[in-house]
């Protein structure tokens, strides 16, 4: 039997939740025996090569091509996980979600105390994603199948239910594992 | 000598004082029944409804029914743990927690009850309310993106002549927590700390003090709230109430 595959993004996150995944430390070798990569930052596969069957997002959806990269992830992975706070309420980007979009653009590219655009130009070049009018958890774009709370998720929560998932066992969390910050 | 009453909670017989309320009397048991806007030593007001229990096959309030005789009390069963988790999703998304920019996270009350019941993500959509952050006190400063109207301060920051230091402004969706005017003035030290500290989430918090405590040490970073030593922590407080 082939080894199960898993492909990791990052959407509007920080890659902190990478970070805490590399901090399963000495477990990544545990890992590496038992799944296969596909499209990740971990292995710096850009696309797809083939379907998998667990997918991680990290971060929530500010963009259109968040968007489109996370229905990507949802038609190529048999299993997506929100990984991390963003994934799951938008987190730090979505403290924008009170303010107008414009407003924000204003701020970073026109009136920001340090910013210095004499011509007075917004980007909008056709090749920039667009910026959405507000921060979406990824559960509001597409289905996702588990929630791993966490900014970032700890590294012992993010390798029991990866571990879980894997052997296909039910997953028990310790009270000390979740936590939202 | 005080009257005692008998009673069960899912099928345990206990024993109480008749006329304590449902939440005490079954701590005095061994119980724990989660709660949010109930306070050790002040008046109950059975707003957050996260301490709905069954009595008699009726829903009620544990922090502001008494027991009496007879009574047969539902506490942990399937269906009321998952109205309870569905009252701190709703608090979660209806207001603006983000608990990884919070100074309370680990000390806060509502983080915790998630913990506790393990909730991975809230089943409600996320509502990004707008909301305000007022900072003008030199003390304190309120964060309304936090509040979730408990009514927590209102009901145990008192002044010497035991008049209500906060107080509620506007009305229904618009409601916010609001120092008194008069008495915000002239509020010590001592009451500002106080009203952090009875603050179950991080909407009153005192300036200049913040991340005091290393994540790992704080309240609910290892026991769950309502075990034996965070109630303790919790009561430490109760013997400087009425």
């Amino acid at each position: 039997m082939s080894k199960p595959v898993i492909a990791t993004t990052s959407l509007a996150g920080c890659f902190g939740c990478h970070m805490s995944f590399l901090d399963i430390d000495d477990r990544l070798l545990d890992l590496i025996e038992l799944v296969e990569f596909n499209k990740s930052p971990i292995d710096d596969i850009k696309t797809f090569t083939k379907d998998c069957d667990i997918g991680l997002i990290e971060g929530g959806c500010c963009n259109t091509e968040n968007i489109h990269l996370l229905k990507e992830f949802r038609k190529r992975c048999k299993i997506l996980v929100s990984f991390g706070e963003c994934a799951i309420m938008g987190g730090l980007p979505a403290m924008r979600n009170d303010i107008s979009v414009k407003e924000c653009l204003e701020e970073a590219y026109l009136s920001g105390p340090s910013t210095v655009n004499e011509d007075k130009i917004l980007p909008n070049d056709e090749e920039l994603p667009m910026i959405l009018d507000r921060v979406y958890p990824c559960h509001e774009i597409v289905k996702m199948d588990y929630h791993l709370p966490g900014c970032p998720p700890t590294a012992d929560m993010i390798w029991i239910v990866l571990h879980a998932l894997i052997l296909d066992v039910d997953i028990e969390l310790p009270y000390e594992v979740i936590k939202y910050d | 000598m005080e009257k005692k009453v008998t009673f069960t909670i899912d099928n345990k017989e206990c024993t109480a004082t008749a006329g304590s309320f449902i939440v005490d009397a079954a701590r005095k048991n061994g119980i724990y029944i989660p709660t949010l806007c109930n306070y050790d030593g002040v008046k109950p007001a059975g707003s957050c409804r996260v301490c709905t229990v069954k009595v008699n096959k009726r829903h009620l309030t544990a922090c502001t029914t008494p027991v009496a005789e007879g009574m047969e009390i539902e506490v942990d069963t399937a269906e009321l743990n998952d109205l309870r988790n569905a009252v701190v999703e709703l608090l979660f998304t209806e207001g603006n927690h983000y608990c990884p920019a919070c100074e309370k996270s680990g000390d806060c009350e509502l983080q915790a009850l998630a913990y506790r019941f393990q909730i991975m993500a809230p089943r409600f959509p996320f509502q990004f309310n707008e909301r305000d952050i007022d900072a003008s006190h030199p003390k304190i400063y309120h964060d309304h993106n936090r509040c979730i109207l408990c009514k927590r301060c209102i009901r145990a920051v008192k002044d010497k002549d035991g008049k209500s230091i906060f107080e509620f402004n506007n009305r229904a969706k618009e409601v916010r927590i609001k120092l008194d005017d008069k008495l915000g003035e002239t509020l010590s030290d001592e009451l500002a700390l106080k009203a952090m500290e009875v603050c179950p989430v991080g909407s009153i918090l005192v300036k200049e003090i913040g991340f005091k405590t290393p994540i790992g040490k704080r309240k609910f970073d290892r026991i769950p709230i309502g075990t034996q030593e965070t109630t303790e922590q919790l009561s430490h407080k109760e013997e400087h109430h009425e």
